[in-house]
């Protein structure tokens, strides 16, 4: 491929090529100070012209690697950096067989990790990328991957892509933290932020897990905290995981002892303030 | 008609977790998990023993638990239809 | 010494010779066209055990444990399928992945499996299709064309899929559409049978050759073909192994079902890729169909490729260490032929009227 950018995101690896320069530029610059991948690429990713002509004329990338959905639709070169991070996603959520892979956010405050999960909208990435700015080591804020045999969170602090409204959470962000602006991207406008120094230095530590919370965001809700059930907790982290089935065994094993070791609790709540107090008032040990 | 004797895998076949009440079963065979509430775990259990069919198992649970039904056979003959579509169990 | 790995021929070799794993600098290469030819369980099993560093191990333990899974998953619905047509007491045949893995051969070590596959006489179709469909099966799209399409002219029923466990079972009542214009003998194919254990069976070692051969070449577009001829290689050298008499019987059958080329191709190729030991003697591998030249008559000159063999090798080998296709036009032509294959031109042109109509 003409562009090639290998980037190191916790325990996994990644080799983007594209046929376009830009898009590989901005990867460079959004991922900044990550390290570059020691031998082995987990996962290829590449983004290239649906149909030859369409690498000129109007041009669209297809996002394409190891792993592909036939029906992904492409996107527009402007928006090419994101049909990178799709791509990357799309290796994780189908070709991810070493950890049980969970769509969640994960953060870390004295070697012990807090993991939030949810429908999209629960605003778990949201939360998790703003306790990253205060004081939490951010870990990850679409996939936490729980180790198959050491039961431990293994950060995967990917670039967090920031949507419309909670973009102006992050007005005091260093700006060259930010990635360009794209609008009119299928989720609307998204910005990219690339996780603290911190985050990137320690991507390599896995911590402890210790409390799971099911955040649920509504304008309209009364800040709120109910028990989980450990059987309710399984049942809606087996439809959190993509390759649940796939680890067969070793993922009911995990997955038992992990909601079998860990308080579960559902939140409700209507700004992220609200949110923040309620996952201090929680925190074991806080 | 006779009635028809159902089979089960081996318990060895079987992982089994407690949770809550509920039991959560892995089955080996298949890669499937599995949500079990009362008294489909005992009828795995009792199926253990060998082959067997809805009366056997209903008298075979009822020596050791209280099977809230006016007819238990039916009751069981009803989760073994749906232990049956599940994979776990089968006609002999 | 680590060498740069840039196509498809690497990965062909690492599969032949998985000695050749020492001289691999990067694995990335081998590792995206190993998933993009669907072989990525079968390499790791290939080179297991080569101490190929942690990272290496744990990308080839991962592809070792999915293809274990595939394998769990593949004869559970065999055995779901059974289930279900128990009752009507007809012979259930398993192929392709699902037949190698339940009949514990080479070919199924680490092999991805999709689609259930079986074979049952045509007689027993609409009994089997009223099973399925109680067993809790549904057909994947209700249209019309594509249902008499497939009645008239496939050798199988239209996709059914089921509704709890989302798996996909293709009915088979031939192994080549019915306007092919090879005609195997089925019923001699059902008739020589093996049993296994659970009331399931597969196919006879020759005629599960002889299939996988009329898949690779008369079905679908060669994609996928370096994986299916892996098959086939690991089938031949088991089979000659086990039985001395292995050749000549697949020579006998191979001409029974009128597929000698196909069959002399899949092993010339196979040969010449992986390195498939060929006992010449006895299989007229290179031999025109037509040839009045006894069998076992001119040694040496029969594994050359053919002229077509370099264009179907070339097709099959068409892919770069990124895991992309290349070649496109090659691709193009081997689609048209794909369908050339199947059906008579009439009838080609009409099928593609009607798909082209409803895009």
């Amino acid at each position: 491929m003409n562009h090639v950018f290998r980037l190191q995101v916790g325990p996994v690896a990644f080799r983007i090529g594209s046929q376009w320069r830009r898009p590989v530029e901005q990867l460079r610059r959004l991922y900044a100070g990550y390290p570059e991948p020691d031998g082995l690429c987990d996962f290829t990713v590449r983004l290239e012209a649906e149909r030859v002509w369409r690498r000129w004329l109007r041009p669209s990338v297809a996002i394409r690697g190891d792993y592909v959905l036939p029906d992904a639709a492409p996107l527009p070169l402007a928006q090419g950096l994101l049909a990178a991070e799709m791509g990357m996603n799309l290796q994780m959520a189908l070709g991810q067989k070493s950890f049980l892979l969970l769509h969640a956010a994960s953060v870390e405050r004295d070697g012990r990790a807090l993991l939030m999960t949810g429908h999209s909208g629960a605003g778990k990435s949201t939360l998790g990328a703003l306790l990253g700015e205060r004081g939490w080591r951010f870990m990850g804020d679409e996939f936490a991957l729980l180790g198959l045999d050491d039961g431990l969170l293994h950060p995967f602090p990917r670039a967090v892509s920031l949507k419309n409204e909670s973009l102006g959470l992050f007005d005091g962000v260093d700006r060259g933290r930010l990635g360009p602006v794209l609008a009119g991207t299928p989720k609307g406008l998204i910005r990219h932020l690339r996780p603290n120094a911190e985050a990137v230095a320690r991507m390599g530590e896995p911590a402890r897990p210790a409390l799971i919370l099911f955040p649920r965001f509504g304008r309209d809700l009364e800040p709120a905290v109910r028990e989980v059930g450990a059987a309710e907790a399984f049942m809606r982290l087996t439809q959190a995981s993509t390759n649940y089935v796939a680890l067969g065994e070793r993922g009911f094993d995990a997955l038992t002892r992990f909601v079998g070791a860990l308080p579960s609790r559902a939140i409700d709540y209507a700004d992220t303030a609200q949110a923040e107090a309620l996952v201090d008032s929680l925190w074991p040990g806080a | 008609m006779a009635a028809s004797l159902y089979a089960a895998d081996p318990p060895e076949t079987l992982r089994i977790v407690e949770l809550e009440g509920l039991t959560l079963l892995y089955h080996r065979r298949s890669g499937l998990t599995h949500f079990l509430a009362p008294p489909a775990p005992q009828i795995l259990e009792a199926l253990a023993a060998g082959p067997a069919g809805a009366a056997g198992i209903a008298a075979s649970i009822g020596e050791r638990f209280e099977i809230e039904s006016e007819d238990p056979a039916a009751a069981i003959a009803a989760r073994l239809a749906e232990l049956e579509a599940a994979g776990l169990v089968w006609r002999t | 010494m680590a060498r740069r790995v840039s196509d498809a021929r690497w990965l062909v070799r690492l599969l032949a010779d998985p000695g050749a794993a020492r001289e691999v600098g990067d694995w990335t290469s081998p590792i995206a066209l190993a998933r993009a030819e669907s072989l990525a369980g079968s390499l790791a099993w290939r080179i297991e055990g080569q101490a190929l560093g942690p990272r290496v191990e744990a990308v080839l333990e991962a592809a070792r444990r999915d293809g274990e899974a595939a394998r769990v998953q593949a004869l559970w619905e065999a055995e779901m399928a059974r289930r279900a047509l128990a009752p009507l007491g007809v012979p259930i045949i398993l192929l392709k992945g699902t037949a190698y893995a339940a009949a514990g051969l080479e070919a199924g070590r680490g092999r991805s499996i999709g689609d259930l596959d079986i074979l049952v006489p045509r007689a027993a179709l609409p009994d089997v299709e009223r099973a399925l469909l109680a067993a809790g099966w549904e057909w994947v799209k209700e249209d019309n064309y594509d249902d008499l399409y497939y009645r008239r002219w496939m050798h199988e029923l239209p996709p059914l899929i089921h509704r709890e466990r989302d798996r996909m079972i293709d009915v088979h009542h031939a192994i080549l559409p019915l306007t092919a214009r090879p005609k195997p003998d089925m019923a001699a194919m059902i008739a020589d049978r093996v049993p296994l254990e659970d009331g399931l069976f597969v196919l006879s070692p020759p005629d599960m050759i002889v299939h996988a051969a009329a898949h690779l070449f008369a079905d679908g577009d060669l994609a996928g073909g370096l994986r299916n001829l892996w098959d086939i290689d690991r089938l031949l050298r088991e089979f000659s192994e086990r039985d001395a008499a292995f050749w000549p019987a697949l020579r006998d059958r191979a001409a029974r079902h009128g597929l000698v080329p196909a069959v002399g191709r899949a092993v010339r190729l196979a040969h010449h890729l992986y390195g498939t030991p060929v006992n010449w003697c006895q299989t007229p591998i290179s031999r025109p169909l037509d040839s009045k030249e006894p069998v076992g008559s001119k040694i040496g000159v029969r594994h050359r490729l053919t002229i077509l063999d370099f264009f179907f090798r070339r097709r099959l080998l068409a892919r770069d260490g990124w895991g992309r296709a290349r070649r496109p036009l090659t691709r193009l032509a081997f689609y048209v032929r794909s369908h050339g294959l199947r059906m008579p031109p009439l009838m080609l042109a009409r099928h593609l009227w009607v798909k082209a109509r409803r895009r």
